[in-house]
């Protein structure tokens, strides 16, 4: 995020959310805003193809088919620019590009936009003029946008709006994508990505890979590494034939799972380092028992940027034990084996820590953006969001104030491209995955929740009352959904939060998750699969053919 | 604009349109209250921070009564004690007298305020409820309105934190009653079972169902975290009784969430101590030397997992061991198959023979130390986690 929750919760004037399930996936930023347009006047847009629980509080609530996201932005700022509500102070003076995208946006007539969206003109003209009147404004989103094989684009779309409406660098304003992971913003603030060292430090700019090497005392590899998805594929044609997997289950998260349980099997060593014995780690060959966020100290970073301590409350069971101490313990028996010699003189060539917090001081001297944050300073009470580049700096809550990191905002035009599948006769409905109020992620923590589980038993699929009579589909009833890649079996939940010719399904229950389905088509760019849109049939099932 | 106003002989200047309530306590000056909380509005409705304001009619409800230049207020005076004891026992009058075995005892505003001002159990006179005790079926909150002292602040955290009106009271006079939606069940209220209502509650009128019987205030250890859901980054305190988590209570100085918290950050604890966590490091068989006599000698076990209906314990004698068959082994032996593998593959391969997936539920320190163990050690870019999925 750009911009901090309070700001934006408090000082906004419109919220726009477009692809974020707020109030389920992030519940209390979703109160927070609740509050904002019922006790402090900010508006609020949602636009979303399923109407989602946030839109019940909406000023105005947009369906829009998936997959047109960036027709939909277009059009927005078509009428922006047409009705000259754009910030052209803001725009003259931070920005580049802006000719371009006034020439791209130029096609996307309300008309044009409205049939590629299926949204009604009217609402197109209201929703601009909504944005346009009441700033600073704030722009949330999720995986809604960016989960899509034009993701980098949606997002910079996203934010091509917010720079046209001034909408940056200040309280109530920004870019905020809602982070769903508890650290999922540390883990890629620590160097967790194939492309970074930590504090998005490039893994091929020399200068950089010097430091490292300077640090740690061994010649480092300059080439990106691979995604995740990348992975998998390497794993199943053998290229990769070691994979070390600590606390995520690809069983259930990743696309297409038949694909993946190919993969994790043809591995040649597989080591999963987890809490509960998941998808992953029933096909591994060691599998490294780990302790829960309540048995650790550390610190999370949250979506805003903000970094906190976790505490430990209680011993883990048995022998489970942190994963810090198995990746040292690890470290240091190959170094003893010879795996890799370090020079003696290099500052942070061994693995000797005393302690989470001694882990944070080489943190703080390789990583600029974390350069301040100590463990003295959390537990003083100190409230830093990254960038804090010394010990003395208060933190940074709203990024990009009087410039941006590069300079002048880019404005980059992109134009709408359809989804990489869309339904056709065999496969005719649009199928969009995500989570609900009850159940996180892959689901290993929510279904061992005894009380999460009670609320929310089974996989469950979203299904428009319309469509439904259409296939002969009753509420409860098992229906099997079924794409070019696999089937799963669950039942429906017959309901208008769905678009007619739109299902949906989560990835909470791995012998229905969402994923044997999912088309593991990627962004050319991040790399992300197109989970929010992929074609599929619904066929009912009677009750007792359940697979 | 301030306001310049005494409370009990000693003068106060504060913001004008703050109340005596915040005059005071600005001031370090103590005025009890019940219905009152700094997170929501002012209703007035509990009459125990009632004070004597010189030319009032009446005594005035602190936590409503704007200030006003050169106003004289005494917050403590004999009448006002008085008045605050005739509160108290009309609380009492239709309050049981369970202190004993209630959840909330030494954790309860009602009961702290009775203690101060030293007011006996009245004898039983007039009418009392009799409500029935847990009669919603919803999994999270546990309602016994016998308890209920009609404060209101469920009601207002449910509509000005929570946004969601679930609760609300019906009828009048004696008869009034804490209902959710129009004296439906919670969660056919629209009740989102974030338990803001619990956290909000100054007696045991509304509590945690998980944790009913499992510690009271004066049992249990508070530790402030984070939560390990989503990525908002809400803290909380674990309360923890014997080395098990029990409860999970708000932190009202919790910076980003304040109180407030969701179903999954105040209720979904208990995934960590399911019988099904993993407690001792598992190696295939395939991979480790002397099997047979490990298992005989009792040092390592074959894996059974938990959860499928046999016992768990040492299955040794009577299951097969095939390569595939997981071996609960000690960390040395593990840490040993994984590292000299590692070493091995590395020797043999290369870097490239590596894949690393990090994890956005781990903290930063494991992050950067596995990102070091993939670039430092087995000299790979190839890392990634679930940022994307």
């Amino acid at each position: 995020m750009t911009n901090t929750i309070a700001d934006i919760t408090t000082q906004s004037k419109c919220i726009f959310i477009i692809g974020s399930n707020t109030t389920e996936q992030h519940p209390v930023i979703g109160i927070k805003v609740r509050r904002a347009k019922r006790y402090l006047g900010a508006k609020l847009v949602v636009a979303d193809p399923r109407r989602i629980d946030i839109a019940d509080y909406a000023d105005l609530y947009i369906r829009h088919k998936p997959g047109t996201d960036i027709a939909l932005l277009n059009g927005l700022m078509h009428i922006i620019i047409r009705e000259s509500w754009h910030d052209q102070e803001f725009i003259a003076t931070r920005t580049e590009g802006f000719e371009e995208l006034k020439a791209t946006v130029e096609k996307y007539t309300p008309q044009m936009v409205s049939e590629i969206t299926g949204v009604p003109v009217e609402q197109l003209e209201a929703a601009a003029r909504m944005l346009a009147e009441n700033r600073p404004g704030a722009l949330l989103y999720a995986m809604g946008i960016t989960q899509h094989t034009v993701g980098v684009l949606n997002v910079m779309s996203c934010a091509n709006l917010q720079m046209l409406l001034g909408n940056i660098g200040k309280p109530g304003s920004g870019l905020n994508p809602l982070r769903g992971q508890s650290n999922v913003q540390g883990a890629c603030d620590m160097g967790g990505l194939p492309n970074y060292y930590p504090g998005y430090q490039r893994v091929n700019d020399p200068a950089v890979r010097q430091k490292f090497e300077q640090a740690w005392g061994v010649s480092l590899s300059d080439q990106v590494g691979l995604t995740v998805t990348e992975m998998v594929d390497a794993a199943g044609r053998g290229d990769i034939r070691c994979l070390y997997i600590i606390g995520e289950d690809p069983m259930t998260s990743e696309p297409d799972l038949n694909h993946v349980r190919h993969a994790l099997e043809n591995t040649h060593f597989l080591v999963v380092q987890e809490l509960f014995m998941t998808g992953a780690a029933e096909c591994a060959d060691v599998i490294l028992p780990a302790a829960s966020f309540a048995e650790k100290e550390g610190t999370f970073t949250n979506t805003e940027r903000r970094i906190q301590r976790v505490r430990q409350a209680i011993e883990p069971p048995g022998e489970a034990r942190p994963d810090a101490w198995i990746i040292v313990q690890l470290a240091k028996r190959m170094l003893a084996l010879g795996a890799v010699s370090p020079r003696d003189d290099a500052p942070y060539a061994g693995w000797d820590y005393w302690g989470v917090s001694d882990v944070m001081r080489e943190i703080n001297t390789l990583t600029p953006i974390y350069a301040g944050v100590t463990y003295q300073r959390l537990e003083e009470g100190a409230q830093l969001h990254w960038p804090v580049p010394d010990e003395h700096y208060p933190g940074t809550p709203i990024l990009h104030v009087n410039k941006f990191s590069r300079g002048l905002g880019k404005f980059a035009a992109v134009d709408h491209m359809p989804p990489a599948e869309l339904p056709d006769d065999e496969y005719p409905f649009i199928l969009t995955t995500g989570r609900v109020l009850y159940h996180w992620h892959g689901g290993a923590m929510t279904r061992r929740a005894r009380n999460l589980k009670t609320m929310y038993p089974e996989a469950m699929i979203e299904i428009h009352p319309h469509d439904a009579r259409k296939v002969g589909i009753r509420d409860r009833q098992l229906v099997k959904l079924a794409s070019r890649r696999g089937e799963i079996v669950s039942r429906a939940l017959v309901t208008d939060r769905a678009a007619p010719g739109l299902v949906f399904a989560t990835f909470h229950f791995p012998e229905s998750a969402a994923n044997f389905l999912t088309n593991p088509a990627l962004d050319p760019l991040a790399k992300i699969p197109e989970y929010k849109v992929c074609a599929v049939k619904v066929v009912p099932m009677p009750d007792d053919q359940r697979l | 604009m301030t306001v310049t106003l005494t409370i009990n002989g000693q003068k106060v200047t504060t913001a004008e349109g703050s109340t005596i309530l915040e005059a005071a306590r600005s001031a370090g000056i103590y005025i009890p209250t019940l219905c009152h909380h700094p997170d929501l509005s002012n209703v007035g409705a509990c009459r125990i921070c009632v004070v004597e304001v010189v030319g009032a009619r009446n005594l005035q409800t602190a936590c409503t009564t704007p200030i006003a230049e050169g106003m004289v207020v005494y917050t403590d005076s004999e009448i006002v004690r008085a008045t605050r004891r005739f509160v108290l026992e009309m609380l009492l009058s239709d309050h049981p007298n369970d202190c004993m075995t209630c959840e909330v005892s030494g954790d309860c505003e009602l009961q702290d305020l009775v203690y101060d001002y030293g007011v006996k159990w009245p004898e039983h006179k007039g009418k009392r409820h009799n409500w029935e005790i847990d009669p919603d079926p919803n999994p999270f909150v546990f309602i016994d309105r016998n308890k209920c002292i009609l404060c209101g602040r469920c009601v207002r955290a449910c509509a000005e934190i929570q946004n969601r009106d679930v609760w609300n009271f019906a009828h009048r006079g004696f008869r009034t009653k804490l209902v959710a939606g129009a004296d439906q069940f919670m969660l056919d209220a629209r009740c989102e079972s974030c338990g803001q209502c619990v956290a909000y509650c100054p007696v045991g009128a509304l509590y945690d169902k998980m944790s009913l019987g499992k510690g009271r205030a004066n049992q249990v250890q508070k530790v402030r975290t984070t939560c390990s859901y989503c990525g908002v980054g809400c803290n909380f305190d674990l309360n923890v009784r014997d080395g098990r988590i029990v409860r999970v209570t708000s932190a009202p100085d919790a910076p980003v969430n304040g109180m407030a918290l969701c179903v999954k950050g105040r209720y979904g604890y208990d995934y960590v101590h399911h019988p099904d966590r993993l407690t001792a490091p598992l190696v295939r068989a395939r991979w480790l030397q002397g099997v047979e006599e490990k298992l005989k000698g009792g040092e390592w076990q074959v894996f059974v997992p938990q959860g499928n209906g046999r016992d768990g314990g040492d299955g040794s004698d009577h299951l097969t061991v095939t390569p595939d068959t997981f071996i609960q082994t000690d960390w040395d032996t593990a840490l040993d198959v994984v590292a000299r593998k590692f070493a091995e593959e590395k020797r043999l391969h290369g870097s490239g023979a590596f894949g690393m997936l990090a994890s956005a539920k781990c903290t930063n320190e494991e992050n950067y130390l596995f990102n070091k163990f993939a670039r430092q050690i087995l000299g790979t870019n190839t890392i990634d986690h679930c940022a994307r999925l």
